[in-house]
């Protein structure tokens, strides 16, 4: 523990307990949940819109629900989502990247253009445009967010492929007849896999930022799920009166997104002063 | 000569990239979307009409074939008509984009503002605590979501402060009685160009809160890159020279090192400017702003498709352009760019 401070900070053991702890809540959501069935869209017309009180911490929504119960099983949505988005960019940009990064040449220069267009749009609209084409829903909300993502992890793995192609080992490889896949699963992917992985964790949180956004314009999961985005969209009609509907969901976001960025400047500067210590 | 190559080249790779674009935007708002006709054909349309509609949209046209029709139109800013409105969708764009560019320049001119001076304040503080208020800030910054603080600030300075306007682009009393005669559709220059200071006044006072919105991220960006510019520079020797001289900090801070630390503002114009222009999407929504972003996330509602498209491009070609711009700007300040 104490060597974990030592290397993060406190700030960054914060925020990986934090995260660590929305990772435990997602995964027991149905045992922690006070209400587990309103959690999963049971109506409980009776109690429409309480504030906070000792039965329902964080008050009611406007079906009744207990909002804490709510947040607790739209955590499985949105994490997930977030998790889902960074691992399908990383299907297709790592490929790509390495591709174009070991082979260069002509292959690096179409593979690189094709991911050009897709970084020139701002963001979010391409996620829109995709979002609204496939229509609402969990799986397509992933695919318009990833359309969006993975041309960063290609560019990041066309570095790494670039630096690792011309490594000794690699060219041993080449010259003992291995088969250029082979050489780019076996002897390059596992050299990139450690700086990416860390990368894309720190990543869910943006990740999942950009789909909250989606489903704040009503292009991600459906009723009865809920995720963060589509709660705060849902108390926007009675805000401010109603403060908590909205406020809870965004709050959760914020601490979330805060959390891994957090841990992502307690990572870099870790790696700034093994630099530093060792030049 | 150097740099003419690279001003060549980059112009030459931003062609290519809007051609890829808009065939982009063709495969996602026209060949994904299950049935344009029956869309097109209006709600509950009968077997001949959705026939009537895939003649009108030349959908039985082989795809390439379409493809060379969407380009040209785009290229001739003819896009279509509105599924929904059955308006022309390039007068509506006429009258929504100047408000969406209105409140991106706004809230860029903003970020920079504020980014930049606490920028170099932290970096003058470093280690200390305006610098770590500075950092907890541009952090917090990152992982806002624009929609909820958006509704924050509703919150704040118009329901409980009631010093702000809660949404809209200018109080109904002027729209209603007393409107602004159009122009350029920049609210805040008409109302100069018409001579008239009550609807300046209240377009300003319409415009903070969503570009405050919007300029908290890139602001936030602003900071970051310009306090590790700055504790670079000032390390250098002509800052130690300028100290050794006795010249007052202030001057030393904004006159002597800030002006090496431009690079990074210009990145952040870009970036702040994209981020505006997207994030219109949901603040303008919130705030009730009638440009491109409620027009758009109308036309999502209503699976209106060749809005979507429209907006699509025009956003992405201003944000292509904006990028060469900004490119090219930064060869000409610092001339090692091109060399890359």
């Amino acid at each position: 523990m104490s060597r974990l401070v030592q290397r993060l900070g406190w700030p960054g053991t914060l925020a990986l307990a934090c995260i660590l702890g929305f990772v435990a809540i997602g995964i027991l959501a149905p045992l922690i949940a006070p209400w587990p069935a309103q959690g999963a869209g049971a109506p409980n017309v009776a109690a429409r819109l309480m504030p906070p009180s000792a039965d329902h911490w964080l008050g009611t929504d406007h079906l009744g629900r207990d909002m804490l119960s709510r947040l607790i099983y739209a955590t499985r949505v949105s994490l997930s989502n977030g998790m889902l988005i960074v691992a399908f960019s990383l299907l297709i940009g790592l490929p790509v990247g390495l591709a174009a990064g070991y082979f260069g040449g002509w292959v690096d220069e179409a593979l690189m253009r094709v991911t050009d267009v897709f970084l020139a749009f701002p963001a979010l609209l391409l996620a829109v445009l995709m979002a609204a084409s496939l229509g609402p829903g969990f799986l397509n909300s992933v695919i318009a967010v990833s359309v969006t993502w993975w041309p960063w992890y290609a560019r990041l793995a066309r570095a790494e492929g670039l630096v690792l192609r011309g490594q000794p080992y690699v060219e041993a490889a080449r010259l003992a007849g291995v088969s250029h896949p082979r050489i780019i699963l076996r002897h390059i992917l596992p050299a990139t896999a450690r700086p990416l992985t860390v990368q894309a964790a720190l990543d869910v949180g943006p990740a999942l930022l950009t789909a909250a956004a989606l489903s704040f314009l009503g292009l991600g999961v459906l009723p009865p799920t809920a995720d963060w985005g589509q709660m705060v969209d849902a108390g926007r009609k009675f805000f401010p009166d109603r403060w908590w509907y909205s406020a809870m969901p965004g709050v959760t976001i914020f601490i979330v997104a805060l959390s891994f960025s957090v841990l992502g400047d307690a990572l870099r500067d870790r790696r700034k002063g093994a630099a530093r210590a060792s030049a | 000569m150097d740099i003419i190559r690279y001003i060549l080249r980059r112009m030459v790779l931003s062609a290519f990239v809007v051609v890829g674009v808009t065939f982009l935007v063709f495969i996602v708002a026209q060949v994904v979307p299950s049935d344009p006709a029956a869309l097109y054909a209006g709600p509950r349309p009968t077997a001949e009409q959705i026939e009537k509609a895939r003649q009108e949209l030349n959908l039985d046209a082989p795809l390439p074939a379409r493809f060379v029709t969407f380009a040209q139109a785009m290229a001739a800013g003819d896009f279509g008509i509105s599924y929904k409105s059955r308006r022309l969708i390039a007068e509506d764009l006429k009258a929504y984009l100047p408000a969406t560019l209105e409140l991106a320049v706004f809230s860029t001119g903003m970020a920079l503002l504020f980014g930049v001076p606490l920028g170099v304040m932290a970096a003058a503080r470093q280690g200390r605590w305006p610098d770590r208020l500075g950092s907890l800030g541009a952090i917090a910054s990152v992982a806002m979501p624009t929609f909820f603080l958006a509704m924050l600030l509703q919150l704040v300075f118009a329901q409980w402060l009631g010093i702000m306007p809660l949404s809209g682009r200018i109080s109904r009393e002027i729209a209603i009685s007393t409107p602004v005669p159009q122009a350029t559709g920049f609210l805040l220059f008409d109302s100069l160009l018409a001579w008239r200071p009550d609807a300046f006044a209240d377009a300003a006072r319409h415009l903070v809160l969503p570009a405050l919105t919007l300029a908290s991220y890139p602001a936030g960006v602003a900071m970051r890159l310009t306090r590790s510019a700055m504790i670079e520079i000032l390390e250098r020797r002509h800052i130690a020279a300028a100290r050794a001289l006795g010249l007052p900090s202030g001057r030393i801070l904004f006159g002597h090192a800030l002006p090496n630390a431009m690079g990074p503002a210009l990145t952040v114009i870009g970036l702040s400017f994209a981020y505006a222009l997207t994030g219109a999407v949901l603040v303008e929504i919130i705030f009730a702003w009638p440009g491109l972003g409620r027009y758009v996330s109308e036309a999502i509602l209503a699976k209106d498709f060749p809005v979507i498209a429209a907006v699509t491009m025009v956003v992405t070609v201003c944000y292509v352009a904006m990028n060469l711009i900004i490119d090219i700007a930064q060869a000409l300040v610092d001339p090692r760019v091109a060399l890359t």
